[in-house]
């Protein structure tokens, strides 16, 4: 973690286990298992793709807005590789990582970005603002930190019934100074709950850098003083980051409490693609930082132990681009959401003012088309 | 009806929590002090003894905190009741609930429903200053997503409780605290619930109507039978805020021609402002007056001047009188 950044200089370097030349120490190999090792670059190839496909797209005016996690995705899809499908992830935004590793269809993460009919959530949200609860994905909303307090509730729920689920939620670092991170780690501690708290530390908050949120050394530190176990790790390195989740997941399900995981990273990409990251920090800042890139070092990592030969990089690069092709034009085809769709999920049946107001536009509407109401 | 007892508003609703905790296993209840100690209002008495501290359990003092953990706990098929000690408090969690429980159902396509009930003791006339006397149900009632109840006594409390309790959708459930040991009546020892949505005729009359919700319903019953000699005044409790029963309402002032809206929350943006903008709308050929409201005044509320700033009976008879002598 040699990168000059505007992040306060940590008092100790943060936790990590691969070495620059992709070696670690050969008892911390079973960590991942070489199985695992490729499953997760193929994960993370696909997210690549997605990125930088997916922001073309929105360029292109054929989507509204998107976020890419580039750099981030050790921390991202290494938190997923950790946990049970039914363990809900409380995604903060930029963790579309979470999804692939759960295998979420792709047409039902196009279907969400595009907001199309086939959308599960009807194209109410804006991209990215996914939910998916066959995947243990509740609902993202923009406010930042909100999901954490759920967090702590939903594992709350786990305790009492026996059901065996542990949460985890991922914030930002700016998000750590919002109210609700101090008061989902604080009732997270009181209640002694098996949530797990992962803050995606990548330097900025938009164009704030985390020298503005904070004269803390560490983020984790605060764990103290909710009487939990913190930990900050290099979240560039995938062994690191199993390695920390695992054992937070161990003692989560084990009855041995919460706790907070602080993982440097730095976000590659804009933070949206209303973004221009040039405008606040040094293209030698982001250069040192693509020298860590999470997805180099663990391919470095694989090649060190003979696994993901060019040629399987490449099997998997063609036989994702392919599926995304096929899969965006499909989605592309499927129309908006129905009008009517507009006025329900309000209550769980409307109420008379909304029959109201719905009856009345549709048959507004209705006079400026030729379909019957059932198919606006 | 079955077996009754006389009892006031704090156990008619311990009742209520008490019936719905034996009857759905997954009910809890939070908030701070609502543990061993049974509420600062007494409302959850006896409950934690009775269900355990798993069920019925204080949390830190955070009210964002509160709500924050209700919704996952929500989100995880528990189904919590939450109380706010007071509705004056319950701003920190305005996020939570304008931002997250009242938009869970409709952001996820309907894949999860946030269940959950939030209770406050609301209003004024107990000397409580600024921060133990606010009415918000207007800042609720302007988010959709969102049930408002406020019931106007011990009978509707249990009712209306239950029917929260029962209900799949968030719902605001704010308690007049004035009338928590004022009000005394006779309510049954069971289970029954009362409808959330819709409005209750408390007084018929031809003359004028009158359209109040919570504590102010017995001050408009007052103004009314003040005016027994001279007018026949028809009394509309609203019970539910959003979403609202205004066909009950409109049905009264089509026959009377004339409509007062009482509240205690400040005059302007109030939920008066929208009975009145609906009311003229459904009934504008029926009206012999312009319509009328008698509410707190757009100030903070006050400490020593309270009853200056609370709806009287007296000003409710003469806005009525006004109305009817237009």
């Amino acid at each position: 973690m040699a990168a000059a950044t505007a992040r306060p200089r940590p008092a100790a370097p943060p936790f990590g286990i691969l070495n620059d030349d992709g070696s670690c120490a050969d008892e911390h190999k079973a960590i991942v298992s070489d199985d695992d090792v490729e499953r997760i670059l193929d994960t993370m190839v696909l997210n690549r793709i997605l990125d930088r496909r997916l922001q073309m797209l929105q360029r292109q005016g054929r989507l509204g807005f998107y976020m890419t996690s580039r750099g981030e995705e050790a921390t991202i899809i290494g938190a997923a590789f950790c946990l049970e499908t039914t363990d809900p992830i409380f995604l903060s935004y930029r963790e579309l990582g979470c999804l692939l590793w759960r295998r979420v269809p792709l047409a039902l993460v196009f279907n969400q970005l595009i907001g199309n009919s086939r959308d599960l959530c009807l194209g109410r949200q804006m991209p990215v603002h996914y939910a998916f609860r066959d995947w243990g994905i509740p609902s993202v909303s923009s406010p930042v930190g909100t999901q954490l307090p759920h967090a702590c509730g939903f594992a709350y729920a786990s305790k009492i019934r026996r059901s065996g689920e542990v949460a985890l939620a991922f914030c930002g670092e700016g998000t750590a100074s919002q109210g609700d991170f101090h008061t989902a780690l604080n009732f997270s501690g009181a209640f002694w709950v098996p949530a797990i708290y992962v803050i995606r530390n990548n330097g900025y908050a938009i164009s704030t850098p985390e020298s503005v949120q904070t004269a803390a050394e560490s983020l984790a530190a605060r764990a103290d003083g909710y009487g939990l176990p913190g930990y900050q790790i290099d979240g560039n390195d995938l062994l690191a980051v199993v390695f920390a989740l695992r054992d937070a997941v161990e003692r989560a399900r084990a009855g041995r409490g919460p706790t907070l995981i602080e993982a440097l990273t730095y976000r590659l990409g804009a933070h949206s693609t209303a973004d221009d990251p040039t405008a606040y920090r040094s293209d030698a800042e982001a250069e040192e930082w693509s020298r860590m890139d999470p997805f180099e070092r663990l391919r470095r990592h694989a090649r060190w132990r003979g696994l993901w030969s060019d040629e399987v990089e490449q099997a998997s690069t063609q036989a994702w681009e392919k599926r995304i092709t096929d899969t965006l034009t499909e989605c592309e085809r499927h129309p908006p959401p129905a009008v009517e769709s507009l006025f329900d999920d309000v209550l769980e049946a409307p109420g008379p003012q909304l029959v109201e107001q719905r009856d009345a536009y549709l048959r507004y509407w209705r006079t400026k088309t030729d379909k019957p109401v059932s198919e606006l | 009806m079955a077996e009754t007892q006389t009892m006031n508003m704090i156990q008619a609703l311990n009742q209520a929590l008490d019936l719905y905790l034996e009857r759905d296993d997954a009910a809890v209840v939070l908030g701070e002090d609502v543990g061993l100690f049974g509420g600062v209002f007494r409302v959850t008495q006896g409950l934690q003894a009775k269900y355990g501290s798993e069920r019925v359990f204080d949390t830190p003092l955070a009210e964002a905190g509160i709500v924050g953990m209700a919704i996952g706990m929500a989100l995880n098929g528990l189904h919590p009741v939450a109380e706010i000690q007071f509705a004056d408090f319950i701003f920190p969690a305005y996020d939570q609930i304008v931002s997250e429980l009242a938009k869970y159902r409709y952001r996820s396509g309907g894949e999860y429903p946030a269940k959950v009930v939030i209770r406050a003791p609301m209003g004024g006339g107990i000397h409580g200053g600024h921060y133990h006397s606010q009415s918000p149900e207007a800042y609720f009632a302007h988010t959709p997503g969102l049930r408002v109840v406020i019931p106007s006594g011990p009978y509707e409390a249990k009712g209306l409780l239950l029917g929260a309790l029962e209900c799949p959708d968030p719902v605001i459930f704010l308690e007049p605290k004035r009338l928590y040991r004022s009000a005394k009546r006779d309510v049954p020892l069971d289970y029954y619930t009362l409808p959330l949505e819709r409005a209750r005729v408390a007084r018929r009359g031809a003359d004028a109507t009158v359209v109040a919700w919570g504590a102010m319903l017995g001050t408009a019953l007052e103004a009314a039978i003040a005016e027994g000699d001279g007018y026949d005044v028809e009394v509309i409790d609203l019970q539910s805020i959003a979403p609202y029963d205004l066909r009950t309402v409109v049905r009264s002032v089509r026959k009377t021609g004339r409509m007062v809206v009482v509240h205690e929350a400040p005059r302007t943006c109030g939920f008066g402002a929208e009975l009145i903008a609906a009311v003229q709308g459904a009934a504008f050929d029926k009206l012999t007056a312009p319509l009328e409201r008698v509410t707190g005044f757009d100030t903070p509320f006050p400490y020593t001047l309270e009853e200056h700033y609370l709806p009287s009976a007296d000003r409710v008879a003469r806005a009525v009188i006004d109305t009817i002598e237009y």
